[in-house]
């Protein structure tokens, strides 16, 4: 892909494109019955165009910004519209690209009328469901610009209002579109995100009077290591944005909202909230806390680890005592995001560069899980896993593609999850091997929780409720297909995502342990 | 030998077209027939306040080129920062006629007739036969001519005067609401008695300038500062008291009393013309009178403004959260926003100016929105009839779920008030913090920091009860209802939401113009 069109980054037009058509999705009432299609093919589009990106990147330079683009937005508050990727941007943006299709198509027909609207007069009822297709079509492409348009970010100010911005359409995916108690759910998002962003704020502003001058770009990325300011303030600023990324992770103590929210929302909505916006918080960390406050980080470290750790253990502990099937993979993930946090914050580039290819992995496992958990549950009716039994004599390929998930989920050699969980496991290790020691529990955990799960759903004499349930379809199928496709690629062949991703871990490991770099 | 002083008619025009448009509004009192008057009334009044406007620019363009000028012997000053605050008072202005003007269902927010005695047979009377009191217009071009003179007054007498005239048709507002007209009667006599005593104050420390420089001009006070020696009391001392009375106008802590009671009870139109414009004409004087005569005074001055600012900030903000009427709340975030811009004022920094105009017009827009939208939320009984608006908080509980437009709206100005980044109240905000900052006083702006985060949770508390919170229907079987505006509150309020918005997302045009006023160029 070129470095520019017309004038913008190729990055700028992959933002624009879905928030228009979600835009004219939304309001061009004729559009509305075709909104599932478009969106569709919008999503594919946006696709091709960030694989032509990556296809144009050049991965010699993996650790500098490219395709970037700068221009002024509000000069007096040092605010600029600045986008661009480095490898694990680039990734990020892939990954976005690759699970808003899937989440399209999985969902196709997720969306229904809630109970008593219409009252049985056809056309209304048609129109009534038209409208909220559409609805749920362009939040989920509002959604996917402001992905993109995070992991792109290359100044603070922008960051944070996308970061802020992002809450919107996820709030009305969880309180429109959810289950029983969604509105409870969306609330508490809403409320800890909202908490999170407050304290980011303050220190976005904190950060631009200590800055570099308060000149009119005094807030972009490439700006930063230049700014000296005394310990105590940093550590402030740098508390001010660790926080928030630690509510979006979510970590151990801060996490208490995403069982809730993943219970409550529609799967497609819990794979695009865990999968790829919780991964902000961590994209947050590296690019944010690590350079723009070095010191801060280095001291703040050993304890960020302990409550790594701690997330590892408690997440596993309780996703083996869940009996929902959604709240047990929404703590697989509190779990998992501990892995992640703890291998940016142990100072090793192994384990950086494990970090940052366990949020790929995870986003894809993530997926999986989220989605086939969906197609079971939608038949089935509940997500109690006692309800079910045998199942695997009933629904053949819901029972493998679950397995096979699973088994990602818990870092089976051969699979996604592997290579960065070996990554982070080793790099922690070399620095330190009790935390590797105390973090490998958490291993065995993810088999407990995954085996457990698949025996008690699964395994068993067939239950006689859900005797007559059907198979996956093919929709569901090639959904489920292109997702472990993509795990076995990357559990097999990880090098080029290694190749993009290893000088950016390199710089990032360096800032943890020395300080200023 | 008297010499007639020149005047410079041409930069009067502003405010001759506003005071003639005022009194040819009492004279169509007198000669317009009652059925046709209601309308003469609110064309005449926007044709002035718009026709004040264009001219305002002109002489901005005017002033551009030639500089600035003083006008009749020195009691006017024609300069950018004076021409500025008048376009945005006449903006302001404007809107809040607007919602002044709008009778939904088909009644104003003011009494039929402001001589009956509250809940009187003549009372009832007028109100069947439908009888309006349109004076309310005249009294609001009044009020606004007090207004543009206020920033420009570059003498002491002139600058009494203009309090005077803007404070008196306002005193006679507050009194004329329609509902509960004890309350908006004793407000009114409030008003009336604490605007009399800070006028006192006034004219004490204008008295003991005369006394200390011999003049009642700005600049020869200023020049006087640094020369006569051994009578700093005096100038202290006057300079304090008038201060004081200003700062009552702003409604800072600690004369602040008459605010929350003065706002709950005035016709809540006249809240939001009030609570917008005064303060935007209040703080042009302060600024000037700060600015120009007191800046060799900083070390002396200097600690009551900070006391009064971080007061103002704290008692205001902790005052908001502990209400539970709606207006009595906003009352009280309007004493803290006062505090905020204080904070510009207390800059002496020339970024003081500059942001001072950001904030108010943010300050302004969301205020006039606010007020316009409170007074569209009613209260209904069992049977069905509309009493007055709803007051208590409780009241607009599940609001968002019945009137999705009005809410939105609403919770925009409050996002505005609380200064959340895209709104404009955060570019006041940053503007007026990063001036204090530039000013040395940072540690004003750490309290402010804080009393915005406080500040946040009651705005953020009232979004909640709108959207989150199932609507209550009270003991009695009354309920809360929105009337339909006749649209010029609609059109008033979707022109603040879209000011509050544009000037949060893309503020380049409004500072770059505010900061040619950054200068009061003597």
């Amino acid at each position: 892909m070129p470095e520019t069109l017309l004038g913008q980054s190729p990055l700028t037009v992959l933002i624009l494109v879905p928030a228009v058509v979600a835009a004219l999705v939304w309001l061009v009432p004729p559009l509305r019955r075709l909104a599932r299609p478009i969106g569709l093919v919008t999503s594919v589009v946006v696709l091709a165009g960030a694989v032509a990106l990556a296809a144009g990147f050049d991965v010699a330079a993996a650790d500098q910004a490219q395709f970037t683009q700068v221009a002024s937005w509000i000069s007096s508050f040092g605010a600029s519209y600045a986008v661009g990727v480095d490898g694990l941007g680039l990734v990020m943006v892939l990954l976005a690209a690759l699970l808003v299709p899937i989440v399209l198509v999985a969902g196709w027909n997720e969306v229904g009328l809630p109970v008593g609207v219409g009252d049985g007069d056809a056309a209304a009822e048609r129109k009534a469901l038209e409208y909220r297709r559409a609805g749920w079509v362009a939040l989920i492409l509002v959604l996917e610009a402001l992905m993109i348009a995070v992991f792109a970010a290359r100044d603070v100010f922008f960051f944070y209002v996308v970061f802020e911005a992002m809450l919107i359409p996820v709030y009305f995916l969880i309180g429109v579109y959810g289950g029983a108690n969604r509105r409870y759910a969306a609330i508490k998002f809403l409320l800890y995100s909202l908490a999170g962003g407050l304290l980011m704020l303050a220190a976005v502003i904190g950060y631009f009077f200590v800055g570099t001058g308060q000149g009119p770009e005094a807030l972009l990325l490439d700006q930063v290591g230049l700014v000296e300011m005394p310990f105590a303030t940093e550590m402030l600023l740098f508390l001010g944005f660790f926080i928030a990324f630690a509510i979006k992770a979510p970590m151990w103590p801060v996490h208490t909202w995403l069982p809730d929210a993943a219970q409550q929302a529609t799967p497609g909505t819990s794979t695009l909230l865990v999968g790829v916006l919780d991964k902000v918080g961590t994209f947050g960390m590296i690019v944010l806390c690590l350079p723009l406050f070095p010191n801060a980080a280095a001291a703040a470290a050993p304890v960020i680890i302990v409550l790594a750790l701690v997330s590892i253990i408690y997440g596993g502990l309780l996703a083996i005592g869940q009996n929902d099937l959604m709240r047990l993979i929404a703590f697989t993930s509190v779990s998992h995001f501990g892995f992640i946090v703890l291998g940016i914050f142990v100072g090793s580039s192994t384990a950086v560069t494990g970090s940052m290819i366990y949020m790929v992995a995870h986003g894809l496992s993530t997926a999986a899980m989220f989605l086939v958990a969906g197609f079971l549950t939608q038949r089935g009716g509940t997500q109690d896993m006692g309800s079910y039994s045998g199942m695997q004599r009933i629904t053949r390929v819901l029972a493998g593609t679950f397995l096979v998930s699973g088994l990602a989920s818990l870092a089976l050699p051969g699979l996604s999850g592997f290579v960065p969980e070996y990554l982070v496991l080793l790099g922690t290790f070399e620095q330190l091997p009790w935390a590797a020691i105390v973090a490998v529990v958490g291993v065995v955990l993810a088999a407990l929780y995954i085996l457990i799960a698949y025996q008690r759903i699964f395994t068993g004499p067939p239950s006689e409720t859900h005797a007559g349930m059907t198979d996956l379809g093919g929709r569901e199928k090639a959904v489920m297909g292109v997702l472990i496709a993509a795990m076995l690629f990357l559990g097999f062949y990880p090098a080029p995502v290694l190749e993009v991703l290893t000088p950016l871990g390199e710089t990032v490991a360096a800032l943890v342990t020395g300080g200023v770099a | 030998m008297f010499v007639a002083p020149h005047i410079e008619w041409a930069a009067l025009v502003p405010v001759m077209i506003v005071l003639g448009a005022a009194v040819l509004g009492v004279l169509v009192e007198a000669f317009v027939p009652r059925t046709s008057r209601r309308l003469v009334q609110v064309v005449l009044a926007a044709l002035a306040l718009a026709g004040a406007l264009v001219a305002v620019v002109w002489r901005w363009t005017v002033v551009q080129t030639s500089g600035p000028s003083a006008l009749v012997a020195g009691a006017l000053r024609e300069d950018a920062p004076a021409l500025l605050m008048q376009a945005l008072l006449l903006v302001l202005a404007l809107l809040a006629l607007l919602v002044i003007a709008d009778r939904a269902r088909s009644e104003d927010a003011f009494t039929p007739t402001a001589a009956a005695i509250p809940g009187s047979e003549y009372e009832d009377q007028a109100r069947r036969a439908g009888l309006a009191q349109t004076e309310v217009f005249p009294l609001t071009l009044f009020a606004v001519t007090g207004m543009l003179v206020f920033p420009a007054a570059a003498d002491l007498l002139t600058m009494f005067i203009a309090l005077e005239v803007l404070s008196l048709p306002l005193y006679l507002l507050a009194g004329l609401a329609r509902r509960r007209r004890l309350v908006s009667q004793e407000a009114s006599l409030k008003y009336f008695l604490l605007g009399a005593f800070s006028s006192a104050f006034f004219l004490m420390g204008l008295a003991l300038l005369y006394g200390y420089a011999g003049s009642v001009h700005l600049d020869d006070i200023a020049t006087a500062v640094p020369l006569v020696a051994g009578m700093d009391g005096l100038l202290l001392a006057g300079s304090a008291l008038l201060i004081i009375g200003l700062l009552f106008k702003v409604g800072a802590v600690p004369f602040h009393a008459w605010t929350p009671d003065v706002y709950q009870g005035a016709p809540t139109p006249i809240t939001g013309f009030m609570a917008a414009c005064t303060k935007v004409a209040a703080f042009a004087a302060l600024l000037r009178f700060v600015y120009v005569v007191t800046p060799g005074l900083s070390w002396d001055l200097g600690p009551m403004l900070w006391v009064v600012a971080i007061l103002t900030m704290v008692v205001g903000t902790v005052l908001a959260i502990v209400q539970t009427d709606m207006k009595r709340t906003l009352a009280y975030s309007s004493v803290a926003h006062a505090g905020f811009l204080l904070l510009a004022v207390i800059a002496l920094d020339s970024r003081g100016i500059s942001s001072m105009v950001v904030y108010l017009l943010a300050y302004g827009l969301a205020t006039i929105g606010a007020f316009g939208l409170v007074s569209l939320v009613r209260t209904k009984d069992a049977a069905g009839n509309l009493l007055g608006e709803a007051g208590h908080l409780s009241e607009w509980a599940g609001l968002g779920r019945r009137s999705p437009v009005l809410a939105v709206c609403f919770a925009l100005f409050l996002l505005s008030f609380a200064g959340i980044p895209l709104t404009a109240g955060f570019t006041g905000k940053f503007a007026v913090f990063s001036a204090a900052v530039a000013g040395g006083a940072w540690p004003l702006v750490v309290v402010a920091v804080l009393a915005s985060a406080a500040a946040a949770f009651f705005y953020v508390r009232i979004i909640v009860l709108m959207f989150f919170t199932e609507p209550a229907t009270a003991e009695d079987g009354s309920e809360t209802t929105v009337v339909r505006s006749e649209g010029l509150t609609a059109v008033a309020v979707v022109v603040c939401a879209v000011g509050t918005i544009l000037v949060g997302v893309v503020p380049n045009a409004v500072i770059a113009l505010s900061d040619q006023a950054s200068k009061f160029l003597l």
